[in-house]
């Protein structure tokens, strides 16, 4: 069979299970967006936290499984976002929904000098450098004092009643403020948390996605082909600030409390994002799903035992990268060969 | 003494090697010739266990070495020349050429008076940082690295890689000196000529299989040519 | 003028302290490229062991730390052994991962054993002693021994890098990992061994720290990042460049502390930043990397 219907066949099947993929994700997605009918309070605020530290953990999946961007300091940018949130209600007035758009894109220029900082490092030093440059965010962020200095602030309740749609969302559940406004905060969540693999997925099959995994397999190379490694990466730098402003905004709009060592905290927004990153698999965008669902597991049922809590989630990570460096995902899928986000490009041999 | 038997070597999906049959006798000087991609490189790292090879495939004195690592192989007294020269970097030339004694260290010839006796212009540049050397000193060193471990085959990857024509001979002088301790040598090379030479046999691949093997003298250029390049 | 004398004394001496934290990591970085995330918190566990043994046996820190040392040296040697080198490889993710895995594990392990209660070495009147220089300096015989260590500590690691065969076999493995294995070096127990010594530097780290300052199970990470940032603005391999390094930090820090006591730590990471944008592989790198 020539090279042509060979490579159709390909494609086919892959549009296939994309379909599939694409037809259960918007019942899943309906499904997940209405199950709040019947929730309780503390189901919500539980799958509010899976859904940002899933849109996180795709985040910095992209960040450091594709663009090979290794950073120690996304907190720089939850802790950005959940400020400007802040700053902008408050300050400004603004609804706190376009608040978070805007902190997203704030953040992002933000990204760009951040980044002419950080590309200068490369491997562990760039992990280290941006570490460091989190933190310079965190102590300057603590000396202004009109933002709470070093104890934080709270948001008024006065900033989120407003909130654009709690007047219908307040009608339709018969709720009352509170409630309405988790219920609005959830879909805001949720739609991060699709949002985030569904941005992953197209970087990915767009030509920015390519140059990333020829970046990734020989930057040399892939610049004398005429990538332009630079703007590539400073381009991936930049949408993920953008996109982790976003929900940092949403976690601070949730917890209506912020303080520079909670917002820019090393080991939340990026120890256990990593964490969730690696132990489910990086480099896959199935791989921070499963991540995720370990990890909140492991936090709902254990977190009652405190240190040996800790104890035992270390000796998970240790565990799974000696016998599964790819992840929990990345075993299961050499094993198996299955995709449900296929993102490669693969290569077809003739029969021999 | 050295011999592969069906020595296969993957990279990957790639398989470079396709069944190698040598046989490389205590004191004897063999020449492994072919193009680029031929194979000659990944033969020595399967021997010196850089790449993964079946146990049987490659025997020492009847004892099959082909699964373990590097750091073994030396011990048993097999030492590479790795091609491309590859000091230590941060290392001067004489600490480079006591490296080559750390891992296998037993009483024989060779010696750091010695190497300097066989290689002169190293003890000039003894203390010297090894990036500084030329081309062709650094082959020396590297050299020298190798015979430090008193090995009993000394395996030559493209020594006279990236050298100009009047190095190479001078490196190729000392080849008699280093065969006379009795110590096998085997030299993979794309120059031909020098090779030929100085070997008692030759090999010749082509595309992971040997192609020809005989005793230089009684090879035509005809055969050779049409082993190199398989037309 | 003087007072500002006394400032950059201070900051040298300070740096002594962070030299410390960072010359255990440099080797580590160094010679295995590991970013070792459990640093800070190894640091911390010796502390704990000082004070154990002093307490235990009734010893003064200082004997407690010669005792500690070869106990941590063995520590070390094991960890790299069963754990660590099962981690090191091509990529740069699992040993991050291990790495932060074991800082967690030590960290509550430290709080379940010791609790979370502040503690302090103590030795008594040398703790507050200094040596007067005239005018209004003084210099704390503490910080001057600290500094006083951090230099004997280079100074023995590079004579074991640069005159013994074990350093040589250390450079070499780090300068060229499969050339090294080429020439029979067994790069897993030169790996042991390295982080054998790490936690033996690590230890006199933690007897300088725990007579300085208060300590407790969860300090790790933050001296964690001055010795990172020592470590990269030093430059890869190279221990004085370490040295400098930290005082380097330090006096960055001492000098923001004098402007603004909330600047101190900004300062520091300031400092790293901008010698890191000027000179992204630190200042004395090695020649190749």
């Amino acid at each position: 069979m020539p090279n042509g219907d060979e490579n159709q066949l390909i494609e086919l099947a892959q549009y296939r299970i994309e379909t599939k993929t694409r037809a259960s994700a918007i019942l899943a997605l309906a499904g997940v967006a209405l199950v709040l009918i019947f929730a309780v309070r503390g189901l919500i605020q539980d799958l509010i936290f899976v859904f940002y530290m899933l849109a996180l953990a795709q985040c910095w999946n992209l960040l450091a499984g594709y663009a090979g961007l290794v950073s120690v300091g996304q907190q720089a940018f939850v802790g950005l976002g959940g400020y400007l949130l802040f700053a902008l209600t408050i300050g400004a007035g603004i609804d706190p929904i376009a608040a978070v758009v805007l902190s997203g894109l704030i953040a992002a220029v933000f990204a760009v000098p951040t980044a002419f900082v950080v590309f200068r490092l490369r491997g562990p030093y760039f992990a280290i450098g941006s570490w460091v440059v989190a933190e310079v965010y965190r102590l300057v962020f603590a000396q202004f004092k009109q933002l709470g200095g070093g104890t934080g602030t709270s948001l008024p309740p006065s900033a989120t009643n407003e909130i654009f749609g709690i007047e219908w969302v307040k009608e339709m559940f018969e709720v009352r403020s509170p409630a309405a406004r988790d219920i609005i905060t959830y879909w805001i969540a949720l739609a991060l948390a699709a949002g985030a693999p569904l941005l992953v997925y197209l970087v990915l099959r767009s030509r920015c996605g390519l140059a990333l995994f020829a970046i990734r397999d020989s930057e040399a190379t892939a610049e004398s082909a005429g990538v332009d490694s630079f703007r590539a990466k400073l381009g991936v730098y930049v949408l993920v600030a953008a996109a982790t402003g976003m929900i940092g905004a949403l976690i601070y709009l949730q917890k209506a409390r912020i303080s520079p060592d909670a917002a820019f905290s090393v080991l939340d927004w990026s120890a256990y994002v990593i964490f969730i990153v690696i132990i489910g698999g990086v480099g896959t965008i199935e791989g921070p799903i499963v991540g995720v669902i370990v990890f909140y597991a492991m936090q709902h049922y254990l977190a009652d035992f405190g240190t040996w809590y800790l104890i035992l989630l270390g000796a998970v990570a240790i565990v799974i990268m000696l016998f599964a460096p790819k992840g929990i995902w990345g075993y299961v899928a050499q094993r198996y060969r299955v995709a449900l986000f296929p993102v490669q490009r693969m290569l077809v041999r003739p029969h021999e | 003494m050295l011999e592969t038997r069906g020595l296969t070597a993957h990279y990957g999906d790639f398989q470079a090697l396709y069944g190698i049959d040598t046989v490389i006798g205590p004191g004897e000087t063999i020449a492994i010739i072919g193009a680029n991609g031929a194979g000659k490189s990944s033969y020595l790292k399967a021997i010196t266990g850089l790449i993964r090879a079946e146990p049987d495939s490659v025997r020492f004195e009847d004892r099959p070495i082909g699964a373990l690592g590097a750091a073994s192989i030396l011990k048993l007294g097999i030492a590479m020349v790795p091609e491309g020269r590859r000091l230590f970097s941060s290392l001067t030339v004489e600490e480079n050429l006591l490296i080559g004694s750390y891992g296998r260290n037993v009483a024989g010839i060779w010696s750091l008076d010695s190497i300097y006796g066989l290689f002169p212009p190293l003890k000039e540049r003894r203390t010297a940082p090894s990036h500084t050397l030329s081309g062709g000193e650094q082959q020396m060193t590297a050299i020298g690295r190798a015979l430090m471990s008193n090995p009993r085959v000394l395996l030559c990857d493209e020594i006279s890689l990236g050298l100009a024509p009047i190095v190479i001979r001078n490196i190729y002088d000392a080849m008699p000196r280093i065969k006379q301790t009795g110590t096998s040598i085997v030299l993979v090379e794309q120059d031909i000529a020098q090779a030929m030479k100085v070997a008692d046999r030759v090999y010749c691949f082509q595309e992971g299989r040997v192609s020809l093997s005989g005793r230089p003298e009684e090879l035509t250029r005809e055969q050779v040519h049409l082993a190199y390049f398989g037309h | 003028m003087l007072d500002w004398l006394g400032t950059i004394i201070q900051g040298v001496l300070l740096g002594g302290l962070y030299a410390l934290f960072a010359a255990g990591l440099s080797l580590i970085f160094g010679i295995m490229r590991l970013v070792n995330l459990a640093h800070g918190d190894l640091i911390v566990l010796a502390a704990f062991a000082i004070l154990s043994l002093a307490t235990w046996l009734g010893f003064d820190p200082f004997l407690a730390t010669l005792l500690a040392m070869p106990a941590m040296f063995a520590a070390g040697f094991a960890l790299q052994h069963v754990l660590l080198n099962r981690a090191l490889g091509r990529d740069l993710l699992p040993p991050l991962l291990v790495t932060f895995g074991l800082s967690i594990i030590i960290q509550n392990g430290l709080l379940e054993a010791f609790t979370a209660d502040s503690r302090r070495l103590r030795l008594g009147a040398i703790e507050t002693a200094s040596i007067e220089l005239g005018g209004n300096l003084a210099i704390g015989v503490m910080p001057l021994l600290t500094l006083g260590s951090a230099i004997a500590v280079v100074l023995l690691l590079n004579l074991l890098f640069y005159r013994t065969a074990l350093g040589r076999a250390f450079r070499a493995t780090s300068d060229d990992l499969e050339i090294a294995q080429l020439m029979g070096i067994d790069h897993h127990r030169i790996y042991s061994i390295a982080m054998g010594i790490a936690m033996v530097v690590a230890t006199i780290a933690a007897l300088y720290l725990g007579i300085r300052s208060n300590f407790d199970p969860t300090i790790g990470p933050a001296r964690l990042i001055y010795a990172f940032e020592a470590v990269i603005i030093g430059g890869l391999g190279s221990l004085w460049g370490t040295l400098a390094g930290g005082v380097i930090i330090g006096l960055a820090q001492t000098f923001g502390a004098k402007l603004n006591p909330e600047w101190q730590i900004l300062a520091g990471h300031i400092a790293f930043l901008v010698v890191v944008v000027l000179r992204p592989r630190g200042l004395f790198p090695r020649a190749e990397d």
